[in-house]
């Protein structure tokens, strides 16, 4: 019998040639600095400030492990440019009916496997903890951001992003982005 | 610290006496009790899972080759769905015959035979057994009796009917055809959303739901909340009340269908839609390809929820594809397994739209989020409350499929499964 489970697509390809040590630190802290503000913004609830890390034409995915592992192309949020992006930050805020919550990320320490044509190829892992009501904090995912940034003036934005969990069975179910 | 709950595990055995439960005579109540107790709930996996139903367990398209199997369910029951060597979709009960083991732990793979990793009982793509380790013991001394017999120690098969790359499962053989137990119009539903063409797989959704599984039936069975719980909708013009809509159940009243015809292009502030405050004229979305409208069947409604008796939610909203299984996971809690597809043909532009339309439904979905919560809301209430019956009153069982403002669809489904229930 075949194990379906053994990850396959959603594993990046290891690092391609060695980054000169001091740049890469210095692309890890960017990055890392990048996470922290994305974090923040999204525990404290500012969804409309979302879109404003992403590149005009950037990308956002959110995907179960077991559709990437599959080849599988259904994504549980996915947003192509800035139009969607805008839009799902204003249907978040604006239309969807949810219980309040709080969010709160723990991102890893990022590390940059590329730097190429301007894109900085990176990853992190991630862990999203949510609490509601009444209720006991709850983990609500966990994954990994598979993630290509360009510079943007003295500034890093996301040209792509694209959040792998392994929280399969998701509870209940996804507001905010991860 | 755990993510989400497993299944329940107070599995006691099913009970006989739930005469304390009386329904109230007002057929516009519900009484809480069918949403939260356990003996209930044990019942409906004996009657109705296990009962004369037909419960959708795969589509044809995740098991392309002989040999390649998914996991899925009946009920609470895990099922492996399989094809066989001789091409036929087989269903049985990820339960080993020996000692009990769920032995297949993969969503889905492909295998010539299940082992089961406890001692290596092997069963082949039919689910029966074909070997045992040991049979004769070591040296001659220990192994099975001398009167083992493979046959009799098969996994449990159930009984498989396919339409139109549909596969449904039943625990019972004496049952109607698949065709019979739809019914003539929810039939003609159902070839609306399937009619024939091959599918294609796009991928799946799983979410565990803090509800009792009928919460959901009557949620698709509830044109009453479309246009007020789902903003989104209303926002953005998909459905606002005063479109052309319906909604029809078959003729036991079980199964339902709730169809929509959304106006081309934008519609007009009407003062219909004043009690909605949500609608804005105004309101367009950045990207509208979100919600566009491709045209591609010959059919007058633009989304059919249709609902199928006991597990089965079958989803065409726009250029939208879906089912969602509902897998029950005690009285408090369930599954929903969304299976999202599209059709072999389509071109690469068309499946990128079905795609990127699906930003609507799942457990993300705009709509999704939507239903999800407030399924959460009612649990919390009925679970939390001093005792008391809901009301489901509106319309009236003689009207006609163009009264939508209704409850007839969940009262109807009330009928049945008193009758199913013996309640
Ligand atoms: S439990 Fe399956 S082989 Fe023993
Ligand atoms: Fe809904």
């Amino acid at each position: 019998m075949t194990n379906a489970a053994q990850p396959a697509a959603a594993q990046p390809a290891p690092a391609h040639a060695a980054l000169d040590p001091a740049l890469r630190r210095d692309l890890c802290f960017a990055v890392q600095e990048f996470n922290a503000d994305y974090a923040d913004t999204l525990d404290r609830g500012d969804i409309e400030a979302w879109p404003g890390f992403f590149t005009e034409d950037g990308v956002y995915r959110l995907i179960a492990r077991d559709n990437a592992d599959a080849g599988l192309p259904l994504s549980l949020m996915s947003c192509e440019g800035m139009g969607m992006l805008k839009d799902r930050a204003y249907a978040i805020a604006h239309t969807e009916m949810f219980a309040p919550r709080y969010v709160l990320h723990v991102i890893s320490p990022a590390r940059v496997s590329d730097y190429r044509g301007g894109l900085i190829s990176a990853q992190a892992n991630y862990a999203i903890l949510e609490t509601l009501v009444d209720e006991p904090t709850r983990l609500l995912q966990c994954g990994r951001y598979r993630d290509t940034f360009v510079m943007h003036g003295d500034r890093l934005l996301l040209k792509e992003r694209n959040c792998v969990y392994d929280t399969v069975l998701v509870p209940t179910c996804v507001v905010y982005p991860p | 610290m755990t993510n989400t709950s497993r299944f329940d595990p107070d599995d006691g055995a099913t009970p006989d006496d739930v005469s304390d439960l009386r329904w109230p005579a007002d057929p516009a109540e519900i009484p809480d009790w069918i949403y939260t107790d356990r003996r209930i709930y044990d019942l409906e996996q004996a009657r109705i899972f296990r009962g004369h139903t037909w419960n959708y367990v795969a589509l044809d398209v995740e098991l392309p080759q002989p040999g390649d199997y998914i996991r899925s369910y009946i009920g609470d029951t895990p099922i492996i769905v399989a094809r066989d060597a001789d091409g036929r979709v087989r269903a049985f009960e990820n339960r080993c015959a020996h000692r009990g083991a769920e032995f297949c732990k993969s969503y889905r793979g492909s295998t010539k035979q299940f082992v089961c990793p406890y001692h290596q009982w092997t069963y082949d793509l039919s689910g029966a057994l074909v070997s045992v380790p040991f049979r004769r013991g070591v040296k001659g001394l220990g192994g099975m009796p001398a009167d083992f017999e493979l046959g009799a120690h098969n996994l449990r098969s159930l009984n498989v009917t396919t339409r139109h790359g549909v596969v449904f499962a039943s625990f019972q053989d004496d049952i109607e055809s698949f065709e019979d137990y739809l019914g003539p119009e929810m039939l003609d539903q159902f070839d609306t959303v399937f009619d024939g063409r091959t599918l294609k797989l796009l991928g799946v959704h799983r979410n565990t739901l803090q509800g009792n599984w009928k919460l959901y039936q009557e949620n698709l069975k509830d044109p009453y909340h479309a246009t007020l719980l789902h903003t989104y909708l209303t926002t953005f013009g998909l459905f606002v009340a005063g479109n052309k809509t319906m909604i029809m159940t078959d003729a036991k009243g079980r199964h339902s269908t709730l169809c929509n015809a959304r106006p081309q292009g934008r519609p007009d502030n009407d003062p219909s839609k004043s009690e909605i405050r949500s609608f804005h004229a105004a309101m367009q979305l950045a990207d509208p390809r979100v919600i566009q409208l491709i045209p591609e069947k010959d059919s007058p409604w633009t989304s059919n929820a249709i609902t199928i008796w006991p597990n089965l939610i079958l989803l065409r909203q726009t250029n939208i594809l879906g089912a969602r299984q509902i897998v029950p996971m005690g009285p408090n809690q369930f599954m929903l397994i969304w299976t999202t597809f599209g059709f072999a043909d389509d071109s690469p532009e068309m499946e990128q739209h079905r795609l990127r339309q699906n930003n609507i439904f799942g457990p993300g979905g705009f709509i999704g989020i939507d239903d999800n919560e407030a399924i959460k809301f009612v649990q919390d209430g009925v679970m939390r409350s001093v005792p008391r019956h809901g009301v489901a009153p509106l319309g009236k069982d003689e009207e006609g499929p163009d009264v939508v403002i209704t409850d007839r669809a969940i009262r109807s489904m009330y009928r049945h499964y008193r009758a199913e229930m013996g309640l």
